[in-house]
Order: C-alpha cells, then structure tokens, then sequence
C-alpha cells in the first residue's frame, strides 16, 4: 500500500494525522458549511454583515418554509424529477440494447458505431444547441418538460453506450456461446442472459445519469423557460436574481437543489463510485 | 419467415437492437453536428429567412476582438484545470488511510463533485464577495486591500477557475483512489526492500501503475475544461465587460444576443470550440482503438 499505511508509523505521527484530517476536511468544506449556516440564519444576521460568524437565532424553519411558500421552488423540483427519471430510463433502456449489440456481436462496422456513440458524447453542447432548439421548436416541443427529456435521452445514450459495452464485452462469452448452442434466441438471449448480469452496471448508470441531469443547467436554459417547466438549477438562477443579497434565502434555495442528489450519492455510493471510475483501473 | 430470421439472427440482431439507439443519437447529436457547420455559412436571426453569406462569419471572426479574449480565457481554463490532476492526486494519497472513519472522510471529500455547478457558482459568488466575502476578510486579516474578484477584468477568470477546480479536483480524487486501492502491493514492497520512499517511490512505482487513471483523470480535466459555461454564466455572466467569456459563452451570448439572435454567427463560434475539442476527441479514439486492436 501506497503510502505507507499510518499504523507503521510513530505515535506521534498517527496523532497529527488524526488531528489534521478533521482540520483539512473542514477547510475543503468551507463554502459548503457556510452555506448550510447562513441558510439558518435570520434576515436581520444578514443585513448586520454577520456572514461567518455563529448565528444570532437559528431560523431553520422559517427560512425553509419562506423559500417553499414564497417562491416557485416546489414548482422547480418537480419539474427537475419530472425530466430526470424519464431521462434515466430512457438512456438506461437504450443502452442496455446498444452496449449488447456492440459488446457481443462481431461485425465490420461495429468499432464505427461505438466510436461514433463515443465521439459524440465527448462533443461541446454548443455545436447542438442552434439545431437541438429548432428541431424541438419544430416538434412544438420548445419549453416542455417532454421536449428536455428527449434531448437528454438521445445525449446520455452515448455515455451509457460506453459504460455498457465495455461492461458486457468483459462478461463471460461462454454464457452466450452455451445457450445459442441450446437453441436460445438473439433476443431471449438479450432478455434472460444477459439482462440479470447486467443489474451493478444499471445500477451504477442509473446514479451517475441521475446527477448529470439533475445538474444540468445549459439545457435547462437553452429549452426551457418559466417555472412552469424550468429544472431546479434554471429555476436556482432566476430565483438567485430575485432575491438579490438575501443570501439567507439564496443558501436555503441551494441547500434544497442540492440535496436529492447528494442524497442518491450517500445511498449508492458504491455504485456510483463504480461508475465514474471505470477505466481508472485496467 | 421464421426460418430466414432463425437462420440470420445473429447478422440481424445486433441492427434490431441498435436501431433505437442509433435513431435517437443521430437526430439529437451527430445531425445537428452538420446542420451546425452549415448554419455557419448564413445570416440568420432565426426567425426569418436565411442568407447565405459564405465564410463571412468566419471573416468576421478574425477581427472579433470578444472571440480572442473567449478563446485567451479559453487557454488559460485548459491550462489552469490540469492543476485538478496533481491536486487530486495529493488528497487522493492523503487519504489512502485505513484508519478508523476514513470512509466517511472520502465520500465527504467527494462532496463538491456532487452538487450542480449552479450551486457551486452561488456558493463562490459569495465568498468573493467584496464586503462580506470570507475571502476578503481573511486578505484583510493579514492586512491586505480588499479585492472585488469577479469585478476585476484582471482576476475574474481565475476566480471562477478556482471555483471549477473544487469540484473537478474531488473528481480526479476519487479516480485516482480508486487506482491506488489497484496498486500491486508487491511491487511496493519489493521496491521498499530496494530502499525506494517518498517521492521517489511515488514518481518511479506507483505513478506508472496509476497511468489509466491519469489519462481518465486528464479526458474529463480536458472536456471539463472546455465546456465551462456554467461557471461562468452564473457568477458573472461573462462580466465584467466580456472579460471572463469564453467560446462556449460567448456563442451562446451571439446566438441569443439581446440585439437580435445571430444564430450563423453563433454556430461560427462553435464550429472553432469544436476543432478545438475534436484534436482531444481524435486522440482518445486513437488510443481506444490501439487498445481494442490490442487485446
């Protein structure tokens, strides 16, 4: 293990490192607890200038209710699940049946097709956005909640296309191999094979498209307008213009965007570890 | 009937499963792609009808002085991210600790990574800010001049740069933990044995072993880099007077520009955004495909 594992080393040693982990992990999360403070605070806190210092009453309900009744932001979460879950059972579905196609047959332009899934994951949005709007202007999709979706499905499917061929193609062919040789079908193949092996690779894809568009704000902005269909993070900015130097409504409003992702993160870490890190490993 | 697809199914198959797929990501991504590259030969508000002006968006470029500061800022936000990658790597070794709770300190570290850039751009905001920004108390603690970061043409664009780097910085820390639990324990032995510590250890045994997880860490750094728009549309939308735009900004800017859309102007900006990232992408195919022709 590098480096080398803290219990070989000195009493002394072992006691700083305890000390300084708490230390460092405070400082790298400083705005953060700022945030989560000052949305505690009280309105008048805010107008003396008392950012960082403890606050003078602790307004938790108040400043979380006010934001709820006060301000579409309800409004703005669902429509950000709304987007989200479709957009994640789409792609999911998609690439469930692209990364099998690619991960187990052998034909000549497979290597083209997955290339051009992987290219054009990688692509700025801005070459997109001028015909993506269009297109869903044409579809009279233009500032639905359909509309976003859509887009995001196609756009995820490249990634996931990435993720699952990768992750099919090192499965054991053997498998697939034994039940063509019993007479399975393609397609029953697809189902009852392959399918139930794939659950970790769902799992992990599922948590990590489910934060991507969760945090999606160039989209959001560039299809939708209004509280009517705007995600969380759109909704965010146009609130934060609203509530100018009411940062204690502001932290609260952050605090909430924040906070269905953060949670799919604690609940799933493992998968979702394993799904931004593939690769990292040969 | 059922024979002809009995006896081509596996030639048919692999087309059944990828038509939808293959549907959706060309109408959404690999058209569009095009239509770009020939919007960007015509004048277009996008309402009326369009002209075809040639390469005079490109012409006009050239003389932008708003297109060199974007693509200026551009190069430094390229060369600034890479910082992320050492810097992860620092509190990655920092934390490949067994001791009791470390869990939970790496999934806090991983944190900033989790929450939408839009959160962490307010957040950022906010601690710049020039009277009660925790950054400018602590210049005036050590008795420095208070500085308005994200008013300031010189300072803006490293001021949101830093605030990329938190979450960028907790991602290729996680990329690279999850590469030194993969360390062949051996190999640090033996060289142990060899007397090799420290930094030496690190640079001539275990950075060679960490080589996938720097060129992922090094592919997201890059795209990341490049597709900074976020950032920087929600804590000074492209302020002060343009100086913190970059490409991306600044073609969204054109395209919905208050003054009228200019969309084939706009779609010249992406266009160059997209050269510029297709050198990255080319590169990574490339060595994609020397590994599948590897194996």
């Amino acid at each position: 293990m590098f480096p080398t594992p803290i219990e070989k080393s000195s009493q002394g040693r072992q006691f700083a490192y305890k000390i300084a982990l708490p230390i460092a992990l405070i400082l790298w999360l400083l705005p953060l607890i700022a945030v989560a403070l000052t949305s505690v605070r009280s309105a008048g806190d805010i107008t003396a200038g008392n950012y960082w210092g403890w606050p003078t009453s602790f307004n938790l309900i108040e400043n979380y209710t006010a934001i709820f009744e006060n301000t579409p932001i309800g409004k703005y979460i669902l429509n950000s699940f709304k987007v989200t879950i479709p957009t994640v059972i789409g792609a999911v579905a998609l690439s469930c049946m692209t990364g099998f196609a690619l991960g187990v047959y052998k034909f000549r332009s497979n290597l083209l097709v997955f290339f051009m899934f992987v290219a054009g994951n990688f692509v700025p949005f801005q070459i997109l956005m001028v015909p993506v709007r269009e297109l869903t202007l044409d579809m009279g999709m233009y500032n639905t909640i359909t509309g976003l979706a859509l887009f995001h499905i196609a756009f995820q499917t490249g990634f996931c296309t990435l993720f699952m061929r990768n992750f099919i193609k090192a499965m054991p062919f053997a498998l697939i191999e034994a039940a063509r040789v019993e007479g399975v079908s393609e397609i029953k193949i697809f189902w009852y094979v392959v399918m139930p092996l794939m659950k970790p690779a769902i799992a992990a894809l599922s948590v990590l498209i489910f934060t991507f568009i969760w945090n999606d704000y160039f989209w959001a902005t560039v299809l939708t307008q209004g509280a009517d269909t705007q995600p969380i993070t759109a909704g965010l900015y146009s609130l934060n213009g609203q509530w100018v130097a009411a940062w204690h409504l502001v932290s609260a409003g952050s605090i909430v965007a924040a906070m269905p992702p953060v949670l799919m993160f604690f609940l799933m870490q493992r998968h979702f570890i394993a799904g931004l890190t593939l690769g990292a490993v040969k | 009937m059922s024979s002809l697809w009995k006896r081509n199914q596996q030639r048919i198959a692999p087309w059944l499963f990828l038509a939808p797929g293959i549907f959706m990501f060309a109408v959404y991504v690999i058209i569009p792609i095009f239509q770009s590259v020939n919007i960007s030969f015509y004048a277009w508000d996008g309402l009326g009808q369009a002209e075809y002006v040639g390469v005079a968006n490109y012409v006009e470029l050239m003389d932008d002085e708003a297109f060199y500061t974007s693509l200026k800022n551009n190069v430094i936000w390229l060369v600034l991210y890479m910082l992320a990658i050492p810097a992860g790597l620092f509190v990655a070794l920092f934390l490949n600790q067994t001791v009791r709770g470390i869990r939970i300190y790496k999934s806090l570290f991983f944190f900033p990574f989790v929450i939408s850039q839009v959160v962490v751009g307010l957040v950022f905001s906010w601690f710049y800010d020039p009277t009660n920004g925790l950054l400018n108390i602590a210049l005036m603690a050590f008795g420095f001049d208070p500085v308005a970061v994200l008013a300031d043409e010189k300072w803006v664009t490293y001021g949101i740069i830093a605030a990329g780097l938190w979450p960028q910085t907790a991602y290729c820390m996680i990329l690279y933990l999850t590469g030194l639990n993969a360390v062949d324990p051996e190999q640090i032995e033996a060289a142990r044995l060899d007397n090799a510590r420290g930094l030496k250890m690190l640079w001539y045994v275990v950075l060679p072993q960490l080589k996938p997880a720097t060129f992922i860490a090094l592919v997201v750094t890059v795209i990341g880099a490049l597709r900074s728009f976020d950032l920087i549309s929600i804590m000074t939308d492209g302020g002060p007077w343009g100086s913190s735009r970059v490409l991306a900004f600044y073609m969204y800017e054109q395209a919905f520009s208050e003054y009228g859309f200019r969309m084939g102007y706009g779609a010249a900006i992406a266009v160059v955004l997209f050269a510029i990232m297709m050198i990255y992408i080319s590169a990574f195919l490339f060595k994609m495909y020397r590994d599948e022709k590897g194996r």
